[in-house]
């Protein structure tokens, strides 16, 4: 269904290509002439030429490649950091045992072996998982990188006090020794029955239980290998040590960072990375629109958080044929939705739930998270298409609310007249605000009144809308939700904000789906070592979590990134559902 | 300010044959109130009087909000997606002015900008009034107090104002009504009822000590006159003393900072807004849509409107207010 849809946009933008050039050709020759000589040096600007090849392809190396984002991240200290802009950046600083291969579209979604040899060895039915490190790999100070360090990382990554960013699976699955706190606090603890270290070369995972895609673990930041002498916990980020093609040169916090090449890292023993530029200039705290008018003046290369333009800038790309030539809409492997909280009355009855999905202007949502472009296309249920195992459900209308069908389920429920429950949403998030008042508007038709509360951002898992408790003080019956992929398979999206056991007294990103039968779906998938049958287990999990009604699916999120002027090898990876930051280059 | 303005008997005889334009040449010589002789300089005040009817307009406006959007507009919550651009989500045309939409639509959900910003003047002039009321009356009686008795009750009402004219009012408000959602559940008033009377409070109650302090500076001098001294020798206690002698004469100071404070306040009131610790969506508020506005600075109209109308509301107060003080108390300079 994606698909379809990007093939139209990409016939819609080669139609106004070609109405262009037809304009070009009636006014003036010259400019004309002009047009072609310049698209011989450089690629021809086509929307959405990103997203399924690389487009301007080149191996030119030199200049400086300059990138912005509007808010300051985490950290770039690779075992404290969960931005996936930050994921896709460290990179070109880090090198993880395995990672996404750089290329356009589902082929970025491939694990390619990085640090690593080859992808991992299993045995033991998937509870051991083995990986031979390339010879001759050093760090920036030209120490050899050795199985050591990564273990180190590993652990590291994993003391949640120090390193409070990034996610815990190495916490949850390693069959760790039940008296290791973190390397900080039991530096002197052994380990080995967690991770062994044989060899300099070699590194072996031991888990607790099976599990079939542990590559995706090892993808994951914390395998940087760190040198546990360099090491500073919390301050590591001030400097952090390469083993990258490329080493940070100054880190001001929150400022600016710049990365020059690194002199030891060896090209012979990297078959993913181009290094093209010689550097790299990282601004933080943009102002957002600002950074959005730069871009498109050809001032900047590239907007780091790649979410998307800002509205401001949105008319302006969509209008300018010129413009939107530069333009790639990928959807990503995020949801946004709604969700449906059987904990408060009369909610715990699943008719009243499906009276809130039919009542809702499936439309009207779309327009309040942006529109077809910016927002998404209209959802059908919570799991992203790009996931493996998904499959359209048809189980609800996606049109502008279906009165009748909402005023029959009402009345199954009991509450003909309708009810009256509260809404809560990030009161600064513009999108959720306006998601917020187009369902309160839909729903007042067939009797459900909602009172909107809006809280901030900030504190909405820890102190509100995940905390059961205040959720039921407060009978918030319907809150916005948004959920984005750690990586594109059922358990990097579904894991979180479907299982009923994840739910703690508090910062809780999984809202209202607690069922049995779905927990027990998931069991099913964590041991399932077959990928399509696990795929499978997935699209099941998320068929139940709608039969259910626990969501009210919104838009699979979609935007608008705009390809900065002169950038080269620009590929929308299906890994990060924004352009791939290992290999840009500036012509 | 000899004499007090609200006693009849206290009249004063202008020994003036020709009282301005207004008096014809002729007619007896009669004899003005101060309070008289107040609104003829008001009247013959055009900037001020050009004010004063703005500010009536404006609470007509407000009042008869409901009316207006009737004949004019669509209710002020009201999607209109088909007045919205799919793909951009701006309205189309660029603002969607018309004969429909007077003010045009909000850009993303089309809801009609004139009803909204004729929705808004009721929260912003209804906040703005009342916490004004709730300052004008705390100030004036911590003021006539501290002013009146002096001695150790002055200090620590003085002291007092010196806390809360160094408290970070902005910040605060932003604290207490975050902290507040924790316990709505628990409140007898909820939703916008509550976060109305909870922003009146805020605004008025910390606002007093501006005008507690004029007051009390007003106090001091006017305790010492001789009719307060005649007052007292004729055995008169404290409460007659400050609510019948010295209270009428602090009318025209209370009247003219309490039309300096609207403004003020309407402007606190949509910063309040602005910072979204306002009124919760979707009651509009000025605020609230130039908030909102931001995102969109493209579309211009969105933040013009709103903006306009904080503009005119503030303006039109504050040459009204200026006008009062010239008229009630010509010996201020300008």
């Amino acid at each position: 269904m994606t698909k379809k849809s990007a093939a139209a946009i990409v016939a819609a933008g080669a139609a106004l290509a070609l109405g262009l050039s037809a304009c070009g050709g009636g006014g003036a020759d010259t400019k004309k002439t002009e047009g072609g000589s310049s698209g011989a040096s450089a690629a021809k600007d086509v929307p959405n030429a990103a997203l399924e090849a690389v487009f301007n392809p080149s191996d030119k190396k030199g200049g400086t490649l300059k990138m912005a984002v509007s808010e300051d991240w985490d950290s770039v200290d690779p075992g404290d950091t969960y931005y996936a802009m930050s994921w896709n950046l460290l990179r070109i600083y880090g090198r993880p045992l395995v990672t996404f291969k750089p290329d356009a579209g589902a082929k970025g979604r491939e694990l390619v072996p990085d640090l690593a040899e080859s992808l991992g060895t299993p045995s033991d039915g998937g509870k051991t998982w083995t990986y031979k490190l390339r010879a001759g790999v050093k760090f920036e100070d030209g120490t050899p990188i050795t199985s050591k360090d990564v273990k180190y990382a590993v652990l590291r990554s994993m003391d949640k006090d120090t390193l409070v960013n990034g996610p815990t699976y190495f916490n949850d699955w390693l069959d760790l020794p039940k008296d290791f706190k973190s390397v900080y606090k039991t530096p002197d603890v052994n380990t080995d029955q967690a991770i062994e270290t044989p060899d300099d070369q070699t590194i072996v995972f031991h888990l607790n239980r099976a599990y079939g895609g542990f590559d995706y673990f090892a993808a994951l930041p914390g395998t940087v290998p760190v040198p546990k002498a360099k090491d500073t916990g919390v301050k590591y980020r001030d400097h952090v040590v390469a083993s990258g093609p490329y080493m940070f040169e100054k880190v001001e916090a929150g400022k600016q960072y710049t990365l020059v090449r690194n002199p030891n890292w060896d090209p012979a023993t990297d078959p993913i990375r181009k290094a093209l530029p010689d550097r790299y200039e990282i601004s933080l705290n943009v102002n957002a629109d600002d950074l959005d008018n730069r871009i498109l003046a050809g001032d900047l290369h590239i907007d780091l958080a790649g979410s998307g333009v800002q509205p401001a800038a949105l008319s302006r790309v969509l209008s300018d044929p010129a413009i939107k030539a530069r333009t790639d809409n990928p959807t990503q492997a995020r949801t946004w939705y709604t969700s449906i909280i059987g904990d408060v009355p009369p909610l715990d009855n699943i008719e009243c739930r499906k009276a809130v999905i039919y009542g809702a202007d499936r439309v009207g949502l779309q327009n309040a998270y942006g529109g077809e472009f910016a927002g998404g296309d209209i959802a059908s249920s919570l799991m992203p298409p790009s996931i493996g195992g998904w499959k359209k459900l048809d189980l609800y209308p996606t049109g502008t609310g279906d009165v009748e069908k909402a005023k029959a389920a009402l009345a199954a429920c009991g509450h003909p007249d309708g009810f009256e429950t509260n809404m809560s949403y990030r009161a600064d998030r513009p999108k959720e605000k306006a998601t917020a008042e187009s369902l309160q508007q839909a729903l007042a038709k067939v009797g459900i009144k909602l009172t909107l509360k809006g809280y901030p951002t900030s504190d909405y898992y820890s102190l509100y809308a995940g905390k059961p408790e205040f959720v039921k003080k407060n009978k918030i019956g319907l809150a916005t939700n948004g959920w984005g992929a750690d990586w594109n398979d059922g358990f990097g999206f579904m894991s979180q904000i479907t299982d009923s056991r994840t739910i703690r007294a508090s910062g809780n990103y999984n809202l209202s789906v607690k069922s049995p039968e779905v927990d027990a779906l998931i069991d099913k998938a964590y041991v399932e070592t077959d990928v399509a049958k696990r795929d499978a287990l997935w699209g099941e999990v998320d068929q139940k979590v709608m039969e259910n009604a626990f969501v009210l699916p919104g838009v699979y999120s979609k935007a608008v990134l705009v390809r900065g002027a002169g950038m080269t090898n620009a590929a929308v990876s299906g890994a990060w559902d924004m352009y791939d930051y290992l290999n840009l280059g500036v012509s | 300010m000899t004499a007090p303005i609200d006693p009849p008997s206290a009249t004063v005889v202008e020994e003036r044959p020709q009282a301005g334009p207004g008096g014809t040449p002729g007619t007896s010589i009669q004899g003005r109130s101060l309070g008289q002789i107040a609104w003829m300089r008001l009247k013959r005040d055009k900037v001020a009087m050009g004010g004063a009817i703005v500010v009536i307009l404006l609470i007509l406006i407000a009042i008869f909000a409901p009316v207006l959007v009737g004949w004019f507009g669509h209710p002020p919550n009201e999607f209109h997606q088909e007045m919205i651009d799919p793909a951009t989500q701006t309205p189309k045309g660029g603002s969607g002015i018309g004969w429909d939409f007077l003010f045009g639509v909000e850009p993303l959900n089309g809801r009609d900008l004139f009803s909204r910003v004729v929705y808004g003047a009721r929260i912003s002039l209804l906040i703005a009034f009342f916490a004004t009321l709730l300052s004008v009356v705390i100030g004036t009686v911590m003021g006539i107090v501290a002013g009146y008795f002096g001695g150790w009750v002055d200090t620590l009402i003085s002291r007092v104002m010196d806390v809360f004219l160094a408290f970070p009012l902005l910040v605060f408000s932003l604290a207490l009504i975050g902290v507040l959602a924790q316990f709505e559940t628990s409140l007898a008033v909820k939703g916008d009822t509550l976060r109305i009377l909870l922003l009146i409070f805020v605004i008025g109650f910390f606002n007093w000590p501006y005008i507690g302090r004029i007051i009390r500076g007003q106090t001091l001098s006017l305790r010492e006159r001789e009719f307060v001294d005649a007052a007292r020798s004729l055995g008169a206690r404290g409460p007659y003393i400050l609510f019948r002698e010295i209270l009428p004469n602090l009318i025209a100071p209370i009247l003219i900072y309490a039309t300096l404070l609207i403004p003020t306040n309407v402007l606190f009131e949509a910063a309040l807004s602005f910072l979204g610790v306002g009124i919760p969506a979707p009651t509009a508020t000025w605020g609230g849509m130039l908030s909102d506005a931001v995102k969109y600075y493209t579309v211009p109209h969105f933040m013009f409107f709103p903006g306009m109308a904080i503009f005119i509301t503030v303006l039109a107060f504050n040459l009204f207010g200026d006008g009062l003080r010239d008229a009630l108390d010509p010996k201020s300079s300008r």
